[in-house]
């Protein structure tokens, strides 16, 4: 962005709400709100202890795995249906229904079928993530150029081969927009399951900083939070541009 | 020379050439709409043989059920003897819109039917390379399909049709999207590859002077239901030079007849 002539480094508005912050925690207003150097320090001070690092273990474990298995089964899914008229009638209406269902009001029902473990965390982390990967991965597939279609069956493409060859990589645009979406509302998942299901990781963190009024750690386990989900983010927004040259002329 | 023909009579005419393909009383209905009706036709081999028809008369329907893409209502395409039942290694497919993968190469385009069908790595890029070379394309190998023009995407997929080795080459008005100069290019390319390779070659098209340049055989669909109103042999034109050929008295009393008989069902 160019403002009177000059341009604009990248994030500069992150500059500007890091100044207003300092300024209204400087001032004291809130308890709610510590000066954001205070915080900086208090990140410091936090990482190396080994209560963060085990929090960060078990939430980036947990996420992981959610991520994982809302990937490996959310893309096919959602190629299958695309692909097939049939599996999409079924499939679609839950799809909609989980995609604007409040999950967390799921979460004690999950608790009650799969326990108070990691493997409900990992669960409710999937649930979070997959339906906008299923939805993505369909759309993707449904406004493949129908001749790339014809194509592969003119020459021979199995069931597999086109599915692997030609689906998954003409979608791979929406595929991977889905998964960035997925991936952030991944990160709301695995907290919301660590605060209501077993109190570990950074839901442990954050459930206990907040109830002790200990606002400057609150806010510096939620910048980590928020730098790791953005770092992920902007990654797969990466992968997303490598494949827009072709995303134009499918 | 033009000959009116009826269903009946074009097979009773004297074809020197064995055929390749035969249609033999293809019905194709879409709901209540008849798009093709009893429509029967022969393809020699080693010829080139148009459809030539207004839009909407099927051509392209028929074409697709040649490849096996489509499925006819009634009737059935026999090709070298067998009927067919899908698609098979004996066609290749050269599409309108090129339908070449964005995400691969050209080397990898042009070898993506041998790659379906089995081919090692290191022999179907040398069979890709080949081809590649033949359509005029060397030193583009690594090049990708939206780095090319539109005459050259097309020339990528003619490679990819002509490395598999079908017998049956089926082009869908593979000229259309290209510019008018690379039409005319590719026209006299192909006229040169009819000569040289051994193949039948079955090509849609909605212009006259293009089937009149390039076709031993112009079969002239008429729409609503489809049927083959007349064959056209302009094999006095084959032997001529290249060059003079749109000047050519023979060619332009061809492309007058048809379009005489076209002109009623143009809205």
């Amino acid at each position: 962005m160019v403002v009177f002539g000059f341009r604009l480094p990248m994030m500069a508005s992150l500059l500007v709400w890091a100044l207003l912050w300092e300024i209204i925690g400087q001032l004291g207003l809130t308890f709610f709100v510590p000066p954001l150097s205070e915080v900086i320090v208090t990140l410091f001070g936090v990482l190396p202890t080994r209560a963060f690092q085990t929090a960060l273990y078990d939430t980036a474990y947990a996420f992981l795995a959610g991520v994982f298995f809302a990937v490996v089964i959310g893309i096919p899914v959602g190629i299958l249906m695309g692909k097939s008229r049939l599996l999409d009638e079924l499939l679609l209406p839950w799809v909609n229904i989980f995609l604007s269902a409040p999950l967390t009001a799921l979460v004690p029902v999950l608790m009650v079928l799969f326990g108070f473990g990691t493997k409900t965390i990992i669960i409710t982390t999937t649930l979070f993530a997959i339906w906008i990967i299923i939805l993505n991965s369909r759309a993707g597939v449904m406004q493949i150029n129908r001749s790339l279609i014809e194509m592969s069956r003119s020459f021979g493409a199995s069931q597999m081969d086109a599915l692997v060859k030609i689906y998954f990589w003409a979608a791979l645009p929406e595929i991977l927009g889905g998964v960035r979406i997925g991936v952030i509302r991944a990160v709301k998942g695995v907290i919301i399951g660590q605060l209501l299901i077993s109190i570990v990781g950074f839901g442990a963190l954050f459930e206990l900083y907040s109830a002790n009024f200990m606002m400057s750690h609150f806010w510096a386990v939620l910048i980590v939070l928020f730098a790791l989900a953005f770092s992920i983010s902007e990654f797969l927004a990466y992968l997303e541009r490598r494949v827009d040259y072709y995303a134009a002329s499918r | 020379m033009v000959m009116p023909q009826t269903d009946a009579a074009f097979r009773t005419d004297a074809v020197p050439a064995e055929v390749a393909v035969s249609a033999r009383n293809i019905s194709k209905t879409y709901g209540e709409v008849e798009a093709l009706k009893n429509l029967s036709l022969e393809f020699p081999r080693g010829q080139l043989t148009s459809l030539l028809g207004p839009s909407g008369c099927g051509k392209t329907t028929l074409l697709k059920i040649i490849a096996g893409l489509l499925e006819p209502t009634s009737g059935e395409i026999v090709v070298n003897g067998k009927p067919v039942k899908g698609p098979g290694p004996d066609r290749a497919f050269v599409f309108q819109d090129f339908a070449l993968l964005p995400w691969a190469n050209v080397l990898r385009n042009v070898a993506f039917g041998l790659e379906l069908r089995g081919v090692a790595k290191s022999e179907r890029e040398d069979i890709a390379e080949k081809y590649i070379k033949e359509v005029g394309l060397a030193g583009f190998e690594k090049s990708f399909p939206h780095e090319l023009s539109g005459g050259m995407r097309q020339r990528v997929g003619l490679a990819r049709a002509l490395s598999v080795d079908a017998d049956v080459l089926l082009m869908d008005e593979p000229f259309s999207a290209v510019d008018e100069q690379t039409r005319r290019k590719f026209q006299e390319d192909l006229l040169n590859l009819v000569k040289h390779e051994n193949k039948t070659f079955i090509f849609v098209t909605h212009s006259i002077e293009e089937a009149v340049y390039v076709s031993d055989q112009i079969a002239i669909l008429l729409p609503r239901p489809s049927r083959v109103s007349e064959i056209i042999r302009p094999t006095g034109l084959r032997d001529k030079d290249v060059d003079m050929l749109r000047r050519d008295p023979e060619y332009l009393d061809i492309v007058d007849q048809i379009w005489a008989s076209l002109r009623s069902y143009v809205e």
